[in-house]
């Protein structure tokens, strides 16, 4: 199962980085950034080898004391990189590949949402974000997770699931951004609990 | 099949909707005629920018869907024999007829039964009508280029229907 999976844009930024959160995120982007330059070593190497030998997957990209590292890339040269603990011995190269090849079907999904924007980052949760005005009623947000009730918040079921609605104070005006590709996320969750 | 013409309905639909929102240009003379017509001729590229907008975002999605199996390209004359013949089959279930080129970055793709111009008319009846139909598939091919990573500048010009030419051009960087 991968520890941490990250989908990189064309232009060499993530998109997407997710990691189980045992441990510090960081130490993962890290990882993540120095692969890059391997993934690209190995894609000029790639342009000069005989169309035969070209494919998506790029392999094992370099092994550390405690993760090994794989790549894969698209025809759009998007890149997915995903960090593999290495006591997982059991893991093989075909089962590797399978998972990234769910991964770029689950990628393609996202490209095919009509309401995702090629370039920007793929997200699934409700994110808080500030805004500049508030509208004189406190703009109410939905978190989908239970809220402390206090002087300043409401509590609401919401049609679309066991949500809270809050109002803002006017120190801390907030707006919801939405949710594009639940289904991405879905597949990346599933791939760290379990090899797919 | 039914299943081809659905996507002809649905483009004819979306050109006459688009185009239904803009004044026809007079040819007769109107009291405020000059800013009149300027008006109505800039309401037209913008459905024209609109309609290859639309292409080209599914152009985007369908450069990511399409090569999926397909080995990694070489170079840029391999996109390009890919939107002749893998994109062309999956939108309009035929091969472009030819592609020319004069490896200086110029490509001219020249089908000669376009699905879209076909139902219309054979010769040069409406000819003054073809460009708007044809700007969705500019905007189609400008999007699988870019998805494939190639910047380019679409444009589409019909002698005859249903002949009809996409000239691709690529800016040397």
């Amino acid at each position: 199962m991968a520890v941490c999976i990250a989908v990189i844009a064309k232009e060499n930024y993530p998109l997407y980085i997710r990691s189980t959160p045992t441990e510090n995120e960081l130490k993962f982007h890290y990882m993540v950034h120095t692969s890059l330059d391997v993934v690209d070593e190995k894609i000029s190497a790639m342009g000069k080898a005989l169309v035969d030998q070209r494919e998506l997957y790029l392999g094992l990209l370099y092994p550390t004391e405690d993760y090994k590292v794989y790549g894969y890339v698209t025809n759009s040269k998007v890149k997915f990189v995903m960090v593999v603990d290495s006591s997982n011995t059991a893991l093989r190269d075909n089962e590797i590949r399978s998972m990234f090849r769910k991964l770029h079907n689950s990628y393609t999904d996202v490209m095919c949402n009509p309401f995702y924007n090629p370039g920007d980052r793929i997200q699934s949760r409700w994110a808080l974000l500030p805004v500049s005005a508030s509208s004189p009623g406190g703009p109410y947000f939905l978190c989908p997770y239970p809220v402390q009730v206090g002087p300043t918040s409401c509590v609401r079921s919401s049609p679309g699931g066991p949500y809270s609605c809050v109002r803002s104070s006017p120190g801390e005006p907030y707006s919801l951004c939405p949710i594009q590709s639940r289904a991405f996320d879905n597949m990346v969750t599933s791939m760290m609990i379990q090899v797919c | 099949m039914a299943d081809t013409v659905l996507f002809e309905f649905l483009h004819t639909e979306m050109v006459a909707e688009l185009w239904a929102h803009d004044p026809d240009p007079g040819s007769g003379v109107s009291a405020g005629s000059r800013g009149e017509e300027v008006g109505a001729t800039t309401g037209q590229k913008m459905s024209l920018s609109v309609l290859e907008s639309m292409g080209f975002r599914v152009g985007q999605a369908l450069g990511e869907r399409l090569p999926r199996e397909t080995l990694a390209f070489r170079e840029e004359l391999d996109v390009l024999k890919f939107l002749c013949k893998d994109l062309w089959v999956a939108v309009f279930q035929k091969q472009m007829d030819s592609l020319r080129t004069n490896h200086q970055g110029t490509y001219v793709l020249q089908d000669n039964s376009f699905p879209l111009l076909l139902p219309m008319a054979s010769g040069l009846q409406y000819l003054e009508e073809a460009p708007k139909f044809l700007a969705f598939t500019c905007g189609l091919l400008r999007g699988a280029l870019c998805t494939l990573g190639i910047e380019s500048v679409v444009t589409a010009s019909v002698a005859a229907l249903p002949v009809c030419k996409f000239q691709v051009l690529i800016p040397k960087s």
